[in-house]
This record gives C-alpha cells, sequence and structure tokens, in this order.
C-alpha cells in the first residue's frame, strides 16, 4: 500500500456558532479521483477551500505528502504558519473554481504563466512554453491572446483548469466547476477533467453531475450535514446505498 | 448698446492664454498625481478592518470632500507660512489642490476596490501568490481599470479646478484672461476666447480617455 | 500701548461682519440652488423628452457651461454683462452664474434619472391608459426624484463652496469677509480654519439632512 498523498484527520470548520464540518477524516492516495457530493450546505466546498487554506479551519490536520497544512502544532499550541509558508503549501494544490475566477486583465496565456513566474520562478521563454502546453492541451491554443472576457464560459474554465494544472500540483481540486457554465458548455470542460484522470492526476472533486462522478471516480464520498454520511466505490454506492439519507439524495439528483 | 467684437487684442495676446493653459494642464497633472498616491492609500485606509486606520482616513475624506477649494487655497499660500512652511505660489496652490483631490480620489479607489470580482483575491491565493504579489500583480492593475473613467472625469474636474490658481496670481489660463480683460477691455471676446480654451482641452481629454479605455478595457 | 488683541477677542468684535458673510454665503447658495433647479429640471427634460432641437440647444448648453471652470462664468458673467450694459451688482452677477452652473448639474442629473427608469415603466402607465402628463406626474417624476436625490444634495454642497469664488468678484461673502478681517488683524491661519470649520458645518449639515431624506422616501 502506498504512503497517503492526502491525509485528513478530524477536520473541523464553524461560520460563527455554525459549525459545518464536525471531524471528516479522508485519505487520498496518489492517482485517486475522489468525488465529493451531497445536497448545498453539506460542507463539500468548505473541504476543498480548508484543503488550499482559502478558509481557516478550526480543529483537526490536513497533511500533504505528511506536510501539516496551515497550522504548525509545538507544544500543544496550535499557530497559524507565515504567509509566505501558507502561499508555498498552496501551490502544491491546484484549484479550479465554480466561477472560473480567471484574471480579467490578463490574455489566456498570461493567466497561466502568472503563477509560473512569479511563484514557480521560471523564465519568461520557459513559462510561454508550459503555458502554451497547457492551453493546447486544453484545446485553446488558438485563443491565447483573448482576453477571458471574450471567451465562452466553458472556454474560461479550460483556462482556469490549464492555469492551475500547469503548476505541476500535486494534487487538483475541482469545485463545481460547472455548476455555473450553461448546460451546452458542460461536456468541453468535463471532458478536460476526464483526460486529467486518465493520466493519473489526483484530484478531489466537489460536483453535481452524478453521472460523472459515477463515471470517472475511483471513490465517492457523500457529505451529510458536516460529516461523511457515507463513501466507497460508486458502483456499489449508487446501485446500493446504505443510508436512507444517500438513497433519498441519488433519487433527487440521479443523472439530471 | 453699440459693442462689436473685436478680437484683435485678444489675438495679440493669445500667446500668453496659451502659455496659461500649458500651466493651468500642469498644476492639474502634478496634483492628480500626489492625490492618486494620497487617496490610494486613504482608501486601503478605509477598507481596513483596523479602526486605527479605517477612522482617520473616513474623517480625511469628510473633512475635504465639505470645504470649499479656494478655502484651502487660500489657507495654503497665507496660513501654512505661519506653521513655517512657506511655498511659491504654485507650488502652495498644488498641495491645496493635490489634498482636495486626495479626498474624491480615495472614494473612488474604494469603489474600485469593492467592485472588485470577488473570487480575483482567491485565484490568485489558490496558486500561491503572497499578498503583496496580489496586490500588485491583480487588485491594482483590475481596479484602476475599472476606475479609469471616473478617475478620468476626477482629472477634467480638477483641470476646471486650477482656475482657482488666479484668486492667488498663479498666472494659469483664467488669471492670463483677466488680465487681458482689465488691460485691454476686450470683454467679451476674452471670455469667449478663454472659455473656448477650457472647453476645447475638457473635450480633448475626454477624447483621449475614451480611446485608453478601449485600450485598456479589460473586455478587449 | 494697549496688549494686542487675542483672536477670540478679534472675532467677537467681528462677529457681525462675519455673521453678515455666514448670511450672504447661505443666501447665495440657496438663490443658485433654487433657480438652477427650476432651469435644470426643465433643461433635464428637454434633454430626455424634447425634440432634436429642444434636445441639441440644452445639450450645447449643459457641455458649455461644464467645459468651463465656474470661476470663469462668475468672472465672464462680472465683466460681460457690465459690458453690454446690464446693470447688475457683483452678487446678482454672481448668483446668475452659479444659477446657471447649477443648472447644467441638475439637468444632468435629472436626464440621468429617468433615462436609467426602466422602459417597461413607461409602457406599464400606457397600457392602463395614462397620458404623458400623469405618466410622470404618478409614476417616473417620482421615482427619478428618488434616484436623482443623492446627486442633487450632493450639487447643493457643490454650490455652498462655489459660493466662495464670488468674493474673487467682491461679494461680501463668508470668505472675503474672512479675509477683511485678517488684513486688519492678522491671525490669518486661525481664521481661515474658522472660516473652512464654517463651511463644513454648512455642508456636512446638507450631508446629513440629505442621507436623513434619502432613508426616509426610499423603498426598500
Amino acid at each position: 500500500m502506498t504512503a497517503n498523498l492526502l491525509e485528513i484527520r478530524d477536520l473541523r470548520k464553524s461560520y460563527g456558532p455554525v459549525e459545518v464540518l464536525k471531524g471528516v477524516d479522508c485519505d487520498v492516495r496518489a492517482g485517486e479521483v475522489i468525488s465529493i457530493i451531497g445536497s448545498s450546505g453539506s460542507g463539500k466546498t468548505t473541504i476543498l477551500r480548508c484543503v488550499n487554506m482559502l478558509e481557516e479551519f478550526e480543529g483537526g490536520t490536513i497533511r500533504i505528502d505528511g506536510e501539516e497544512i496551515g497550522y504548525s502544532t509545538a507544544g500543544g499550541q496550535r499557530k497559524r504558519k507565515a504567509e509566505k509558508e501558507i502561499a508555498r503549501q498552496r501551490a502544491l494544490t491546484g484549484m479550479a473554481f465554480q466561477q472560473f475566477n480567471l484574471f480579467p486583465h490578463m490574455t489566456a496565456l498570461e493567466n497561466v504563466t502568472l503563477g509560473l513566474t512569479l511563484v514557480r520562478r521560471m523564465g519568461r521563454e520557459e513559462a510561454r512554453a508550459l503555458g502554451e502546453t497547457w492551453l493546447d492541451r486544453v484545446g485553446l491554443l488558438q485563443r491565447k491572446d483573448y482576453y477571458p472576457a471574450k471567451l465562452s464560459g466553458g472556454q474560461q474554465q479550460r483556462v482556469a483548469i490549464a492555469r492551475a494544472i500547469a503548476m505541476s500540483p500535486r494534487l487538483m481540486l475541482f469545485d463545481e466547476v460547472t455548476s455555473a457554465l450553461d448546460p451546452e458548455l458542460v461536456a468541453e470542460v468535463l471532458q478536460v477533467v476526464r483526460s486529467l484522470a486518465d493520466d493519473g492526476m489526483t484530484m478531489l472533486l466537489v460536483t453535481h453531475e452524478m453521472r460523472f462522478a459515477y463515471e470517472v471516480s475511483s471513490r465517492v464520498i457523500f457529505m451529510n450535514g458536516g460529516r461523511i454520511g457515507e463513501e466507497g466505490n460508486p458502483r456499489e454506492m449508487f446501485a446500493a446505498p446504505k443510508t436512507e439519507r444517500l438513497a433519498a439524495f441519488l433519487q433527487s439528483s440521479r443523472f439530471n | 448698446m453699440g459693442y462689436t467684437l473685436n478680437f484683435d487684442a485678444v489675438w495679440r495676446n493669445f500667446d500668453n492664454l496659451l502659455w496659461g493653459l500649458g500651466l493651468s494642464l500642469t498644476l492639474a497633472v502634478v496634483a492628480i498625481g500626489i492625490g492618486c498616491a494620497l487617496g490610494l492609500i486613504l482608501a486601503f485606509g478605509r477598507i481596513s478592518r483596523s479602526r486605527l486606520l479605517s477612522v482617520p482616513s473616513g474623517a480625511y475624506v469628510t473633512l475635504f470632500r465639505n470645504l470649499p477649494l479656494l478655502v484651502i487655497v487660500l489657507f495654503s499660500f497665507f496660513a501654512l507660512p505661519q506653521l513655517g512652511l512657506r511655498l511659491s505660489k504654485a507650488n502652495s496652490f498644488v498641495l491645496a489642490l493635490a489634498l482636495y483631490s486626495a479626498a474624491y480620489l480615495a472614494e473612488v479607489f474604494r469603489g474600485g476596490l469593492l467592485g472588485l470580482p470577488k473570487g480575483l483575491r482567491e485565484a490568485g491565493l489558490a496558486i500561491g501568490l503572497t499578498e503583496g504579489q496580489i496586490r500588485r500583480r491583480l487588485v491594482l492593475p483590475v481596479m484602476l481599470r475599472a476606475v479609469l473613467p471616473a478617475l478620468g472625469s476626477t482629472f477634467i474636474g480638477l483641470f476646471k479646478d486650477t482656475s482657482l490658481a488666479a484668486a492667488i496670481a498663479v498666472p494659469e489660463l483664467t488669471f492670463e484672461a483677466r488680465k487681458i480683460n482689465v488691460e485691454t477691455f476686450r470683454v467679451i471676446e476674452t471670455w469667449i476666447v478663454a472659455s473656448g480654451l477650457y472647453i476645447a482641452t475638457c473635450a480633448i481629454l475626454a477624447a483621449l480617455l475614451r480611446r485608453l479605455e478601449a485600450r485598456l478595457a479589460v473586455s478587449r | 500701548m494697549t496688549p494686542p488683541l487675542s483672536f477670540f477677542e478679534i472675532v467677537w468684535l467681528a462677529r457681525w461682519p462675519l455673521l453678515y458673510g455666514l448670511g450672504t454665503t447661505v443666501a447665495i447658495s440657496a438663490l443658485a440652488i433654487l433657480g438652477g433647479t427650476v432651469l435644470g429640471t426643465g433643461l433635464g427634460l428637454a434633454l430626455t423628452y424634447g425634440n432634436r432641437a429642444m434636445r441639441g440647444i440644452a445639450r450645447v448648453y449643459t457641455d458649455v457651461i461644464r467645459g468651463t471652470p465656474v470661476l470663469v462664468l462668475v468672472l465672464a458673467s462680472f465683466y460681460i454683462l457690465g459690458t453690454v450694459g446690464l446693470d447688475l451688482s457683483a452678487f446678482q452677477a454672481g448668483v446668475l452664474a452659479l444659477t446657471l452652473f447649477c443648472a447644467s448639474h441638475v439637468g444632468e442629473i435629472t436626464r440621468g434619472a429617468l433615462q436609467t427608469l426602466h422602459k417597461g415603466q413607461t409602457e406599464a402607465a400606457k397600457a392602463i391608459g395614462l397620458t404623458f402628463g400623469q405618466t410622470f406626474r404618478y409614476v417616473l417624476g417620482p421615482q427619478a426624484l428618488r434616484l436623482a436625490l443623492p446627486p442633487l444634495i450632493n450639487t447643493a454642497a457643490e454650490m455652498v463652496k462655489a459660493s466662495t469664488l464670488l468674493s474673487v468678484i467682491g461679494v461680501a461673502e463668508l470668505l472675503l469677509r474672512t479675509q477683511e478681517v485678517i488684513s486688519r488683524a492678522f491671525h490669518s491661519l486661525e481664521f481661515y480654519l474658522l472660516a473652512g470649520l464654517l463651511y463644513f458645518l454648512v455642508n456636512f449639515a446638507i450631508e446629513r439632512l440629505g442621507r436623513y431624506v434619502e432613508r426616509r422616501v426610499s423603498l426598500a
């Protein structure tokens, strides 16, 4: 058995008095594709955001390759790591957002190369070549000099994925990447995600596309009220849900 | 009435008007430069979570937006020497205009900062940028593009406000016009030409700004 | 030799000139705002609903006035009216200039507010059989007024600030009275601060009043 790439232990997170994560444990091995499903408000997105330290969390630990993310615990004292260190750790993971969040004042290519030059400290030419490779990979090399406003939602999301993946993260996080898209644009984005999965990229994806989750995932996690309600192989889980909740959830959202 | 228009006297002094116009533009450019720097600091201060920064910044904006520019101009020239700060006429005017404009620019920038797309900062964080890099590479350029129209109209406003420098005898356009008026008595002609110069300059500035906006537009 | 008077003693001695000055400032502003609002509303209506010729004239008027610095308007009004034989006092010429200036702003504000209203409002009013007059009176007007209120109040504060420019043509409003006191008794720093404080209080009161009214008429 290989060591875990991502290890989440007893993750707890509250927004004021509302506890959204009530102790989540999750191990991800290299090459695994894990889909997190569940109704809205169940804490799916929050897990991804904690892994990338876009949210602070009050309890538990997250480790990537054994390295503790965001906080250090020394002598029982939990302390937020320095901003620089957190920035470095964020670059261990790549994230694609529901709203794409492309930098509006930069072309598609500049969006991809910004992190390469500033964070990975690559030379201009090298970054450019790598950026073009990835834009080609998502099928948008011809659009490299377009500004985001001139791209369709699906194209923007593909650029956003290229931007994240070009940083060669250890782990990719996809946060409902198709939820903001018009139905006819969903397929082109899922196609890109699928091809990354086929390449053996480790990823954690929050999605409402049940059919897609069913097809690409090695494992599915069903979140229910801030806890993991059920988890396992998608074939077994979708065919024979063990809990009432999952059965009801699948009933309401199956394949739409 | 018997008044016949005769522009000869004005044309003889036209060079002076043009020099005055040049000085007006210079005053406006220097003032908005200083005003932008100060306004940016004030804007970041106002949206800061620390009350130690947000309260004084807010007070500055409220104070200077509610003071007449002419009072600030006269204060800067006549009263500051009493505090040991003795500036030339032009410099004291630039100081006054810069302090005044900073309050308006702070509001412009604050609006821009509050209107930034919510995911911009997070997307920067996600690829591992530091807060400083995000501010320089993402927040400032996106915000500045968004506020460019407001910045442009503020500049045109400041250009017109430079006419107040005439009150402390800085030889800008209005001062020169008044001089011609008093010396030649070609009253109507003088003011037609002077305001014509202002209007034309404002129109040219507006057109230049539209071109700049089109070039920098985020939605190319 | 009597000891020199302190600042506060001078303020007390000069209280009547200063108060008259403040009163004049308020009178100038009130007249300009009143006249400007009436004239400006008409201008705004002409800009929005007028035929081609009316729109053209209104457009030229607003562009010319807005492209010219207020001080130039004040000086031009003062010098030109005398030259063409209209025997107006400095006060009247100044108020006229500020009124014309105010009208151009109110005109733009009115036009902006009316054009922001959704076309559906007019169509819905037509659909229930209202005439244009009724549509304006009951549907468009009230909505436009709510939209226009914040910028209108802003304009009122601008007029108070602009009233200081009348000191340049010798109208004895607050700023000129202050300068007169300074010329006899020095203490320029303190007296400019005092004038600044008074202007600030007037404008701050306008701003507060504006917020209050805005809240009262708000539909949200």
